[in-house]
């Protein structure tokens, strides 16, 4: 346990004179992804803004809109961005692999137990349910994420939607091939529509 | 496609490729993991796929740690280090060099509206993927009610997910699922 984890939380936040270590920053993120079930982004806001107070919530907002529009996961891309502007590139390398690494461990021991005892006819019952469940919980993440376009009854977003759920979901297209043809129209529907707004 | 390649060169191309196209993170890649992995490549059977997910989703850690998985099936455990670094550098890099140009180019507007051009391929993108590891899961009426009440009891509840993939693992275990 590091020793500065409580007086940071108390100095202010201040981070251009003092930025952690490098080993810190790797516990860190270490400790927020371990605690991150099905998802790490709660537990990263906790860790970054709430205990260690190395972002306002605003920069910490800004950040992820930045990582969000970028391709790739999220959380890790944040992660990095993060660690470069508290320590330059070693600090990201840290929080990367604090993020990555010990979950990234314990995915490798799950996949040896998996290709081991998998075909045990409890374990496969077991997975099964959990799978149902898992799918569950992304329903719901797709739902939240559809509730501000219906409100708005953003006609021309939700077809979108639908065009490239239809493209990828049913007709199995590839990805590359939907989104080449899918982000142009989007993007020139987006600014004509802010246009005629304006 | 390159299949009868190494298969680590092939895990390396696809995830590195695949990851440039991750538009609203990972779980939007799930329905071109399972393209690749299943009916392209043949690695996983459809079946070993839910279940490669259903483990990641119980296992701590970013959701893109299912690649890591999909590597280590494929080539043990320098699949599983290829895989997870050829999904998740090269974004993240990309991350860094582009917020640290945005950073210099104050008065930007663009990336609001690319984001919010982005949503709603995102969110299709995501409901493909529930939809196309539905299919393969949701066999029996029991599983499709649990899958119904998880997404139900996380859209309207603040329930510690976990709880409801442990419950899901227990009607499983109890043999309702099928």
């Amino acid at each position: 346990m590091p020793p500065d984890s409580s007086s940071a939380a108390v100095a202010a936040p201040d981070i251009s004179t003092s930025p952690p270590s490098l080993i810190t920053l790797f516990v860190a993120f270490a400790k927020m992804s371990l605690a991150g079930f099905g998802g790490v982004l709660v537990w990263a806001r906790r860790g970054i803004v709430d205990q260690h107070k190395w972002m306002t919530a605003d920069e910490f907002n800004e950040t992820f809109a930045l990582c969000h529009f970028l391709p790739g996961p999220n959380i890790v891309n944040l992660t990095f961005v993060f660690g470069s502007r508290l320590r330059g590139l070693p600090g990201a390398v840290a929080a990367f692999t604090g993020l990555l690494g010990p979950p990234a461990l314990i995915m490798v021991v799950m996949g040896a137990l998996y290709s081991r005892y998998g075909d045990i006819d409890a374990l496969r019952r077991i997975l099964s349910g959990v799978a149902c469940a898992a799918i569950g919980l992304m329903l719901a993440v797709v739902f939240r994420m559809m509730t501000p376009l219906l409100k708005r009854r953003d006609v021309t977003a939700l077809l979108v939607m639908a065009v490239v759920f239809i493209a990828i979901g049913i007709t199995r297209l590839p990805l590359p091939l939907v989104l080449i043809v899918a982000i142009p129209i989007s993007i020139a529907i987006t600014y004509w529509m802010r246009r005629q707004a304006a | 496609m390159n299949s009868d390649s190494n298969p680590v060169l092939t895990l390396a191309w696809t995830f590195g490729v695949m990851s440039l196209f991750a538009v609203g993170g990972a779980n939007s890649a799930i329905p071109e993991m399972h393209r690749v992995a299943v009916d392209v490549n043949h690695w996983l059977s459809d079946k070993q796929f839910a279940d490669v997910y259903a483990i990641a989703q119980l296992s701590p850690g970013p959701n893109v740690l299912i690649v890591t998985l999909i590597g280590y099936s494929v080539a043990g455990l320098v699949g599983a280090l290829v895989a997870t670094v050829a999904m998740c550098v090269p974004t993240a890099v990309l991350a860094l060099i582009v917020s640290r140009f945005l950073t210099r180019a104050s008065q930007a507007r663009w990336p609001g509206i690319i984001q919010a051009a982005l949503v709603p391929l995102s969110i299709g993108l995501m409901g493909a993927s529930g939809f196309i590891l539905a299919r393969t899961s949701d066999r029996t009426v029991v599983a499709v009610l649990v899958t119904s009440g998880a997404a139900v009891l996380a859209s309207v509840t603040k329930l510690n997910p976990l709880w409801m993939l442990v419950a899901g693992g227990c009607l499983g275990f109890a043999g309702l699922i099928g």
